[in-house]
């Protein structure tokens, strides 16, 4: 139990937790997403830059997860 | 399928595989959060002797952007031709895209808008060039100094003798957005910007945005008799706004630290899963990972382009409905 202490095993983890729920959500975002391209194909424009911005949001979250575990990693 | 062309693919594929677990590595890769300084030879009067690595590669990216600039403007002509005629179909692109976006408005942010994604994407694209963490100075590594409380003298003997010196490489240049002080600058930028376009547009009402005290004020008018009497929930949902415009003013600033640490986190990540490709199997393994990198840097400049558009827009709408 004490090899849980090691900060590179905090490390990985903390990233690979931090990751699960925003791959949920993208993916969610995305299938709503071809699904309404499917139904309305010219609103093809709309619809993808819609989707960019929400996938930057999604992802920034686990880019958070991912700065924490660099700091736990290089910064002490 | 087999003809001798595939055959020759194939082996030299094979061999560069190959050739990635034979050849020894030099040393072993060292990743630092924090940008490197490097000596230069004149000392500068408010930077001093030594400057972040970052910092230079900043300079770099404002003199290529400055360059090129300066060249497509020369001598003019109506009809555009050679580096005029690049630059004026980028801006026409991004400037079409960006009114594509937020319509009409685009035009009086498009000069900011447009300089943050150049930058960014440049200074992106700039350090996957060769040179950048590749060429640099050698510096000793100095490892956790021994924390040496007692300054007994053969105390302070044991802890220099725990005290390593390996020599570490810190490049010279190293990609602008891989330090936190770059994004974090370009956030504030953003956000300070969104505040000012508001301001100009809304006047002192710009502030009205945030905290909204109008039920509140018609309740209190409608309990001393200035105006028509409010029911209970005028003042309930009064509060409310009051405690979602705090809530507002919370989010400007986690704008600052999603804008920073979305740039920061990508940029950075890219780099250190570079560098770590780079040493594990340099050969083939490489290709992809450049791509994605390049790919990347392009989708970072455009976000950070396009949120600070909305957001832009955003602040200058509550002026338009206002008054």
């Amino acid at each position: 139990m004490e090899a849980l202490a090691n900060p590179n095993f905090i490390a990985g983890f903390t990233i690979a937790l931090g990751a699960i729920f925003p791959a949920l959500a993208i993916g969610r975002f995305v299938s709503a997403a071809m699904e309404a391209l499917g139904r309305n194909p010219s609103a093809g424009p709309a619809i993808s830059t819609n989707l960019i911005v929400a996938l930057a949001f999604t992802e920034a979250i686990a880019i958070y997860a991912l700065v924490v575990a660099l700091a736990i990693k290089f910064v002490a | 399928m087999l003809s001798k062309r595939n055959i020759i693919i194939l082996f030299v594929a094979v061999a560069a595989v190959a050739a990635n677990f034979i050849i020894p590595k030099p040393f072993d890769p060292v990743i630092v959060l924090h940008a490197e300084y490097i000596p230069i030879p004149v000392r500068l009067p408010l930077l001093g002797d030594h400057i972040p690595n970052t910092v230079i590669a900043t300079w770099v990216t404002m003199a290529v952007l400055i360059l090129v600039s300066v060249l497509a403007t020369r001598n003019m002509g109506l009809v555009p031709s050679g580096l005029q005629n690049v630059v004026e179909m980028v801006i026409e692109r991004l400037l079409g895209f960006f009114e594509g976006m937020a319509g009409e408005r685009a035009r009086q942010f498009f000069p900011l808008v447009a300089t943050f994604f150049l930058f960014i994407i440049v200074s992106n694209w700039m350090g996957l060039l060769p040179g950048y963490g590749s060429i640099g100075v050698w510096e000793e590594h100095h490892a956790e100094e021994v924390q040496a409380v007692e300054t007994v003298a053969h105390e302070a003997e044991k802890a220099e003798e725990h005290h390593e010196e390996e020599k570490v490489l810190a490049p010279i240049l190293r990609s602008a957005a891989t330090d936190l002080n770059t994004t974090v600058a370009l956030a504030i930028c953003s956000v300070v910007a969104a505040q000012a376009f508001g301001f100009r547009a809304a006047g002192f009402g710009y502030l009205t945005r945030f905290i909204k005290f109008g039920r509140l004020f018609s309740f209190v008018k409608g309990l001393i008799g200035r105006g028509p009497r409010q029911g209970l929930e005028t003042l309930l949902m009064g509060v409310g706004d009051v405690i979602i415009g705090v809530l507002e003013i919370f989010d400007e600033f986690t704008k600052i630290l999603s804008f920073s640490f979305r740039l920061f986190g990508n940029i950075f990540a890219g780099e250190v899963l570079l560098i770590v490709i780079a040493f594990l199997m340099p050969l083939l393994a490489s290709l992809p990972f450049m791509a994605l990198e390049l790919f990347v840097g392009f989708m970072q400049a455009f976000i950070f382009a396009v949120l600070s558009l909305s957001f832009f827009g955003l602040a200058v709408a509550h002026g338009e409905h206002e008054h």
